[in-house]
């Protein structure tokens, strides 16, 4: 099958790939990139491990076809943090003790950072249901709320 | 080892500092099973039976292998003959012989230069079956003209007459039930039903592996135990078990489900096959809830007397549960633990493990526990509504504490259940008003947790820092809480500690990640072997003073004459002696290794508030609180994340999660949006209350603290429901359909 | 003499007892001679028992002491998630 060349942005850097026509984005991301970071949980759209944002719109990645990247600027988790300076969200992440295992990590963090640029000041509810498409099987979600909201709360302090 | 009691007054050891790996998991960084790659490496993908139970006629690969890129195919054929009990189980499950025994099960694989060249070419793979009757569930497996799914495959403890699909039983007991009944005021009996739930860990299971003719080779993978991986893959391969070296990846989530093999033995065929090249294997969702194990599903009959006052006088159960298409459902365990709860002199417990056309089951978090804390705490609650007692007095009265005989047997040693029971009760949750549609429910559970064999190295680098190396996958934190505790054996910083995962040709054989055995037993190893290298410290700081090495003391990271008698010296601090320890004596490393035996079990209570809707029959979890005993926290923040999250995997399983298998015996919902765990909107915050009852069994009195949480949930779910509408539900998950029907039925009368 | 208490189901393989007596001074020694005394003991052996005594769970170990006077009691093979 013949391949396609895409050319696209992916973390603020040019990036080219080829690529055939049925597959996805996240598979252009992990295995022609090698950005490992977002994972494949389902490949369904249902657990939000692969989310990347597409020109500032969060998505799965697992259901986003590669050559629809032409053109496009794409956001991954190893895009967030600037240089050595974690984004409040990836440090409060870890002194909140929000993950277990981690892999859930990249995709909730993307997830949670798409929705404060949206709404800085969510409650607990709106947060829950914005995070419902993002499915972590170790933590119960507790410390994964008190996480966001608490860098939330930093983000609007020092902004 | 014992408790050390003059150590109570902690430095390191109950604080929270950010785990080590943090950085790597908020970064993307952190290299998971799938995310390793190797130059040359090719994929590969699996060939699976689209019936539950089919004899293979014919495996036609000629039109797959005719491909370009396709480098090889492998069928039962390239495995070994004659392997025999779970050994061959093992081969079987992870290849079809004969006949494919449930829905997923593999037949066929193919090695490509691509994964979706190695897509294409598994659906070029031609399988000819004849499809044989199936059965699925566990009573009607039991039955006669079920049909049998392998002859021959009961052991031992298989009475005459039963089934051919009962392949082992399970009678323990004691006391005199007659007795005991007729001691009671109040007999009941009742039936319940737990469907089988995946672990369902968000990581599907991937592997890379790489073996020569010659049968030498290397995996990497994501799994709870790299020593059961290279055992089980090189017994399924017929090669000597230290040929593969086998080297853990991060592993993103496993719950018991990630203690067997899968795909990993599938890798090291094809790349042998394919003249040594790595073949890289990862499972999508689908082919996890089909082909990988998920619990036993079981059939429950209780029976318990109690009198007026809250006694339980007998006990009585009968459990039967299926494994899957191979022996090893966990009514072994059921059978020990089901009344753990309550001292009970007369009590009695009937197992059946049987086989169905599913897939072989797998551990799952206190496998065997929860199902039968779901009958037996319902029941408990069902008596106590009737007779007017107080759930938790009524526990209290009849709790497992100190010195009480078992349901199992053994005496108990030090165990928190009352503690937990008098915490839960005392807290703010307990005493919160309810409004209409509301109930509450409280149940408690056991895990025995387990010690297993174990081997750990600690080594001292040149400027005082120390190196652990574990053999123990960290799921959930464990490498912060073994460099706490190494932190605290050395009297050093918790920064001065690095922990490393050692693949299975550094260390002595290690069991998984499981039982809630790492912070147990790796920690006591991590100590162990710590308290080693200091001995040897002191040992060079006497040497350097001249005198006996008895007479120095270790105190706050250094070396220190133990008294005025000892002579007059500065303290040599741990940095000194590292750094002159090529000079003194050559390099300083301490080791454990060993199967320590001093586990103890937790108890835990949980309570939980629901609201049902009239109008849907949906349970909306209001407010839900975890007690449960840790015996010493080390790291408190994941002590609680072991309680939040098996209290949210016990929730799923009790309102959502199921197997759902079609009349054809396919399974109907293997995608995360109908196999629905819970999502974050689903869930309150989950309070905790850490009990501890130190266990004296470990040096800093540490219990394993990962299982039991999923076990008060199921029963405490039912029995919060009972309380808001006065239904019973007898059978998970009890999801808003059969509610609402219930809530139907009892409106009609 | 040390006294194994058995599980029910083992009854029949012990001529009906559900505490039988054995010699031996370690975990190891009292099974094999449980084994010698009641040969249809041998296969529940091999599939794998934990044993405890005076309350501590052995799970494999075949050196751990016994006393005369400890309180044992085969179990079955533990695993967990």
């Amino acid at each position: 099958m013949s391949k396609v060349h895409v050319t696209t942005t992916v973390n603020g850097d040019q990036a080219e790939f080829l690529c055939e026509p049925r597959e996805t984005l996240l598979d252009c991301l992990r295995d022609k990139l090698h950005l490992t970071g977002s994972k494949e949980g389902c490949g369904t759209g249902d657990c939000g491990a692969c989310s990347v944002t597409v020109d500032d719109r969060l998505v799965c990645s697992c259901l986003m076809l590669g050559v629809e990247a032409e053109g496009k600027e794409i956001k991954t988790i190893e895009g967030m943090a600037d240089g050595e300076n974690l984004r409040p969200l990836q440090a409060k992440f870890i002194e909140h003790a929000a993950l277990q295992c981690g892999v859930c990590t990249p995709g909730i963090l993307v997830a949670s950072e798409a929705l404060l640029k949206k709404n800085p000041d969510p409650t607990e509810e709106e947060l829950r249901y914005w995070l419902a498409g993002n499915l972590c099987r170790c933590t119960g979600y507790d410390k994964i709320i008190r996480a966001v909201m608490d860098a939330a709360a930093e983000m609007r302090e020092t902004s | 080892m014992a408790l050390d009691n003059k150590n109570n007054e902690f430095k390191v050891i109950g604080s929270t500092p950010n785990r080590p790996d943090g950085l790597d998991k908020v970064t993307g960084r952190a290299r998971f099973g799938a995310d390793i790659s190797v130059p040359g490496m090719l994929h590969g993908a699996v060939v699976r039976s689209p019936h539950a139970h089919a004899k293979i006629v014919k495996i036609d690969a000629s039109k797959a292998l005719a491909m370009k890129g396709v480098k090889a195919v492998i069928t039962r054929a390239d495995f070994p003959e004659g392997l025999e009990g779970e050994d061959w189980n093992l081969q079987e499950n992870a290849m079809a012989g004969e006949k494919a025994l449930y829905d997923g099960h593999a037949v066929a694989a193919v090695a490509a230069t691509s994964p979706l060249a190695a897509r294409d070419a598994a659906k070029l793979i031609e399988v000819e079956y004849e499809v044989l009757l199936h059965v699925t569930d566990v009573d009607e497996a039991m039955k006669d003209g079920a049909p049998a799914i392998r002859e021959g495959a009961a052991d031992y403890s298989v009475p005459e007459g039963l089934h051919p699909n009962v392949v082992r039983f399970f009678d323990t007991g004691m006391g005199d039930l007659d007795k005991g009944f007729a001691e009671a005021d109040l007999v009941v009996e009742r039936s319940y039903t737990t469907e089988a739930a995946h672990q369902g860990y968000i990581e599907p299971h991937a592997c890379l592996g790489q073996m020569g003719a010659d049968g030498r080779g290397e995996l990497w993978c994501c799994t709870q135990g790299h020593w059961f991986i290279r055992r089980m893959s090189t017994a399924v391969l017929g090669v000597e078990t230290t040929n593969i070296r086998v080297t853990p990846s991060e592993i993103g989530g496993g719950f018991g489900g990630k203690t067997t093999i899968t795909i990993e033995p599938l890798s090291l065929a094809l790349s042998r096959k394919a003249g040594g090249a790595p073949v890289k294997m990862v499972m999508n969702r689908g082919e996890v809830l089909r082909a990988t194990g998920p619990t036993s599903s079981a059939s429950m009959d209780i029976k318990m007397g109690m009198t007026k006052d809250g006694k339980i006088t007998a006990a009585h159960g009968t459990f039967r549960m299926q494994g899957g298409a191979f022996p090893g459902a966990p009514v072994d365990v059921t059978t020990m633990l089901a009344f753990a709860n309550y001292t009970i002199e007369n009590v009695h417990h009937i197992g059946y493990d049987v086989i169905t056309n599913r897939p072989k089951q797998a551990a799952y978090r206190a496998p065997g526990a929860p199902m039968a804390a779901f009958a037996v705490e319902s029941t408990v609650d069902e008596m106590c509504r009737t007779l007017g007692l107080d759930p938790i007095e009524t526990r209290l009265k009849n709790a497992s504490r100190d010195g009480t005989r078992s349901t199992f047997g053994p005496k108990f040693g030090p165990v928190g259940l009352v503690e937990s029971l008098e915490a839960a009760r005392d807290h703010a949750n307990y005493k919160m008003p309810l409004g209409p549609n509301q109930g509450r429910g409280v149940a408690s559970g056991y895990w025995m947790n387990w010690g297993g064999e174990t081997s750990a190295s600690v080594a001292m680098s040149e400027d005082g820092t120390v190196t652990v190396s574990v053999g123990t996958p960290d799921i959930g934190g464990s490498r912060a809480s073994m460099a706490l505790m190494a932190a605290e054996a050395f009297g050093i910083a918790y920064e001065n500690v690095r922990v490393n995962i050692s693949d299975t040709g550094a260390l002595g054989v290690n069991e998984p990640t499981h039982g809630s055995r790492a912070t147990y037993a790796s920690g006591l190893a991590t100590i162990k072997a710590a308290e080693e290298c200091i001995t040897k410290m002191c040992k060079r700081a006497a040497d350097k003073w001249g005198i006996d090495a008895d007479a120095v003391i270790w105190e706050d990271g250094s070396a220190k004459p133990s008294g005025p008698n000892a002579g007059e010296f500065d303290p040599l601090s741990i940095g000194e002696i590292c750094a002159e320890m090529g000079e003194t004596g050559g390099p300083i490393s301490g080791h454990y290794e060993g199967s320590p035996t001093g586990f103890s079990g937790s108890f835990g209570t949980h309570v939980v508030d629901v609201e049902i809707d009239p109008e849907t029959g949906h349970t909306t979890v209001l407010r839900y609180l975890v007690v449960q005993d840790a015996g010493k926290a080390i790291h408190p923040a994941y002590v609680e994340g072991q309680f939040q999250g098996g209290a949210a995997q016990g929730i799923g399983w009790a309102l959502n999660e199921e197997y759902i298998y079609g009349e054809d015996g396919r399974l109907q919902n293997p995608v995360f949006l109908d196999y629905r765990i819970p999502v974050a909107s689903d869930l309150p915050m989950i309070d905790t209350v850490i009990v501890e009852v130190p266990n004296p069994g470990h040096p800093y009195g540490v219990r394993g603290v990962g299982e039991t949480g999923i076990t008060p949930p199921l029963p405490a779910l039912a029995n919060a429901i009972a309380d808001a509408t006065g239904l019973r539900m007898r059978g998970l998950p009890m999801t808003p359909p059969k509610i609402l029907a219930a809530l139907k039925a009892q409106k009609n009368g | 003499m040390v006294e194994i208490n058995l599980w029910s189901g083992l009854r029949r393989f012990a001529d009906g007892k559900d505490k039988v007596e054995v010699s031996g001074k370690t975990v190891g020694e009292i099974l094999d001679d449980l084994v010698a005394r009641y040969p249809g003991m041998a296969p529940v052996i091999k599939a794998g028992v934990s044993i405890s005594v005076d309350g501590e769970i052995i799970p494999t170990g075949r050196r751990e002491p016994v006393k005369e006077d400890s309180e044992v009691f085969l179990l079955q093979r533990l695993k967990g998630g």
